[in-house]
């Protein structure tokens, strides 16, 4: 087993939730629980890919992406906020609505190939022995994106002004409300966002990691465990980033077992009984699991909890907690 | 700039009895509408696709016959949401809970359980209705004890366990009953078949060629017993307190924890006999593609039909028409598209059930 495309795999494969679980996050801290990443990111692993493939131009599939990703979510932002419609159902709609628009739209796509997003190595530090290799070697540009959106969105969410107005929508709107912040248009913009980041992270599958158009195998469940992510990462980005990255590398790891003859000196069962391959493509999925069960409890030692707000309507003048 | 903008005043008294009626059916035209100007933009043909879509579900009893096979399973999930949401409690495994049922209900012919050569054919099939059932409810058991015991969101574990369930049927399927390398186990014997129409051809030649089996009579005493459960019975009653106000049931004394598994259970039980009607009634074998996307469509049919057990027969069938005739249309997301935003525009026609809504000019609330 190679320990350093293992490692490097996982990164780049990490990369897609984690700009998925980050755009939730933001979303999320503002009040708004949005189910629809799967569907936000297979519309913009679609239009990413079909923008690129008939522009020829990679950077404007990616704006491709987080537009679509941004205005489908506006569609529950306009459900959740305005018609105050029930968030569970409405992201499970919107994640309805992403995957038929994207088949629709994307119908004819696969088979057909796109620029990717270039690849890169950052001088000086790809020269670190393993860790140089496995993080700043030969990976595509998103990847170090992502290396750079972790501390910002840190540092806006809990150190800027705009981040205090959205943390207090999250909380305490009535509060927020009565200092002044306007939490219909804080709400719609970080729905808005957090879409944003969902097509993004749709189209670092399609156009950068694993180029091409699969449809709805094209995301397969990464929305959902994004989704599982953020509440395993207790809203907070750099516990997504590890989540991420930890993710990533494990379910490569899992991929890997079927590789070699012998496991640990012992004849490797997943080589020698193809059809054993099915439980570790469970692998990903029963980690969800895990990490859930785990983040939760660890939650609830710490007294972490969800923002207080999230899921519930906001109305002037009602009593929303 | 004075744009006047919508503001939602709480209904001071009940809202008219043919309210939601209205609204839902304006919300399914309403999007057939929105999603035939998608399909008209990506250069088909709307109004053929539609009359298409209506003569391949509706043309013929034999068509007619297809809708209702289609229906059934759509029915039993979407009665189990029905019940598990009336407790605001999101089962979307419905998908993995099917797939187990139908592996349980399999697992009667493939192991085989029984001698089916000397078992009366009504005992094979009682078998496999409870080990479908069975399976159901003990997948559903587990995002249930979850949920209960550790709050854990029941909606990401019952989608991974989805996935799960999807994995582990494939296991066997490509290898242990696997039908000659092909991803299907062998054909079941007759006696595992639920009964059909077309079996009685000898009798009544009109039935020939009628797929149309048991499985909707299963459907229609589902939804007869949780139509009885939800309004006629103290479960019910507590089951919906629960759901409306969870503090006040708490108050009230009512076991949460045990009814959130309970109902967890149950649901999952409906979706497991649907694999089982799905395996014994339709394919007669268990196969990769035995779904299509049932578990999801069952929540919208749910949704569609405000949790009325009864209103859940009708969009059931009409879903099942729209799954008969997108087998054939292309782009295959049709369905999809026109499930998500029918689903969307009756969320939001909620709101006029909840609300007047007034229009207001920036101006005049400020002079109020």
């Amino acid at each position: 087993m190679n320990w350093i495309e293992i490692f490097r795999s996982g990164i780049s494969t990490g990369t897609v939730l984690l700009i998925a679980a980050i755009g939730e996050i933001i979303t999320e801290r503002s009040g708004i629980q949005n189910l629809g990443v799967e569907g936000m990111m297979l519309l913009g692993a679609m239009a990413g890919f079909k923008i690129a493939h008939q522009t020829g131009n990679v950077w404007l599939g990616l704006l491709a992406a987080i537009a679509a990703g941004g205005f489908l979510s506006l569609a529950h932002a306009v459900v959740t906020i305005h018609f105050q419609a029930d968030q569970t159902v409405s992201g499970l709609s919107l994640t309805f609505l992403g995957t038929g628009l994207a088949l629709v739209l994307g119908d004819g796509l696969t088979g057909k190939v796109s620029p990717v997003i270039p690849s890169a190595s950052i001088p000086l530090l790809s020269k670190i022995p393993f860790l140089g290799q496995v993080a700043f070697a030969n990976h595509n540009l998103l990847v170090y994106f992502g290396y750079l959106l972790v501390p910002l969105v840190w540092y806006y969410i809990n150190k800027t002004r705009p981040g205090l107005h959205l943390r207090s929508v999250g909380e305490n709107p009535a509060a927020a409300d009565t200092l002044g912040v306007n939490i219909y248009r804080t709400r719609y913009l970080y729905t808005f966002i957090g879409g944003c980041f969902s097509g993004l992270a749709g189209a670092a599958i399609s156009v950068a990691i694993a180029p091409g158009w699969y449809s709805n195998l094209t995301v397969n469940g990464q929305g959902w465990i994004a989704v599982a992510l953020v509440i395993f990462a207790h809203w907070n980005p750099w516990r997504a980033a590890i989540g991420g990255y930890l993710f990533g590398v494990l379910r490569r790891f899992t991929l890997d077992l079927q590789g070699p003859r012998l496991l640990f000196g012992l004849a490797n069962p997943f080589f020698h009984n193809t059809n054993l391959v099915f439980f570790l493509q469970m692998a990903p999925y029963i980690l969800t699991i895990i990490a859930l069960i785990w983040g939760s409890s660890a939650a609830r030692k710490k007294r972490i909890g969800s923002p207080a707000a999230l899921g519930v309507p906001y109305q002037r003048g009602e009593r929303g907690l | 700039m004075k744009i006047p903008y919508p503001v939602f005043i709480k209904r001071s008294e009940d809202y008219p009895k043919w309210l939601p009626t209205v609204t839902s059916v304006s919300a399914v035209v309403l999007a057939f509408v929105i999603s035939g100007i998608i399909l008209a933009a990506t250069g088909a043909n709307p109004f053929s696709v539609y009359s298409y879509f209506f003569r391949a579900s509706f043309g013929s009893w034999g068509a007619f016959s297809d809708v209702i096979v289609k229906a059934t399973p759509l029915l039993l999930i979407g009665l189990g949401c029905a019940l598990a949401f009336r407790m605001r409690l999101w089962n979307i495994g419905a998908e993995g809970q099917f797939f187990v049922g139908a592996f349980l209900a399999s697992a009667v012919v493939m192991v085989p359980l029984v001698n089916l050569d000397t078992t009366p054919r009504w005992a094979i099939i009682a078998l496999m209705m409870v080990l479908g059932m069975v399976g159901g409810a003990l997948y559903a058991f587990i995002p249930g004890f979850l949920k209960a015991r550790l709050n854990i969101n029941e909606i990401i574990i019952t989608l991974m366990l989805n996935y799960i369930a999807v994995l582990w049927n494939n296991y066997w399927i490509f290898g242990k009953w696997s039908e000659a390398g092909f991803q299907m186990t062998k054909t079941f014997p007759r006696s595992a078949w639920l009964p059909r129409l077309a079996d009685y051809a000898r009798e009544i030649p009109a039935f020939s060629g009628l797929t149309l089996h048991a499985g909707i009579i299963f459907g229609l005493v589902a939804a007869l017993i949780i139509y009885l459960i939800i309004y006629r019975s103290k479960w019910g009653y507590k089951i919906t307190l629960i759901g409306d106000n969870p503090r006040a049931a708490r108050y009230a004394g009512i076991d949460i924890t045990r009814n959130t598994i309970l109902v967890f259970m149950v649901s999952g039980a409906l979706a497991g006999l649907a694999g089982m009607t799905e395996v014994s009634g339709t394919v007669h074998r268990l196969q990769e593609r035995i779904s299509t996307s049932y578990g999801f469509s069952g929540v919208i049919v749910a949704w569609l039909a405000k949790l009325n057990p009864f209103a859940v027969i009708v969009v059931s069938i009409l879903f099942g028409a729209l799954l008969v005739a997108s087998r054939e249309i292309q782009p295959s997301g049709i369905s999809f598209l026109i499930q998500g935003i029918t689903l969307f525009l009756v969320i939001s026609s909620d709101v006029l059930l909840k609300y007047e809504i007034k229009w207001v000019r920036p101006a005049q609330e400020i002079a109020q």
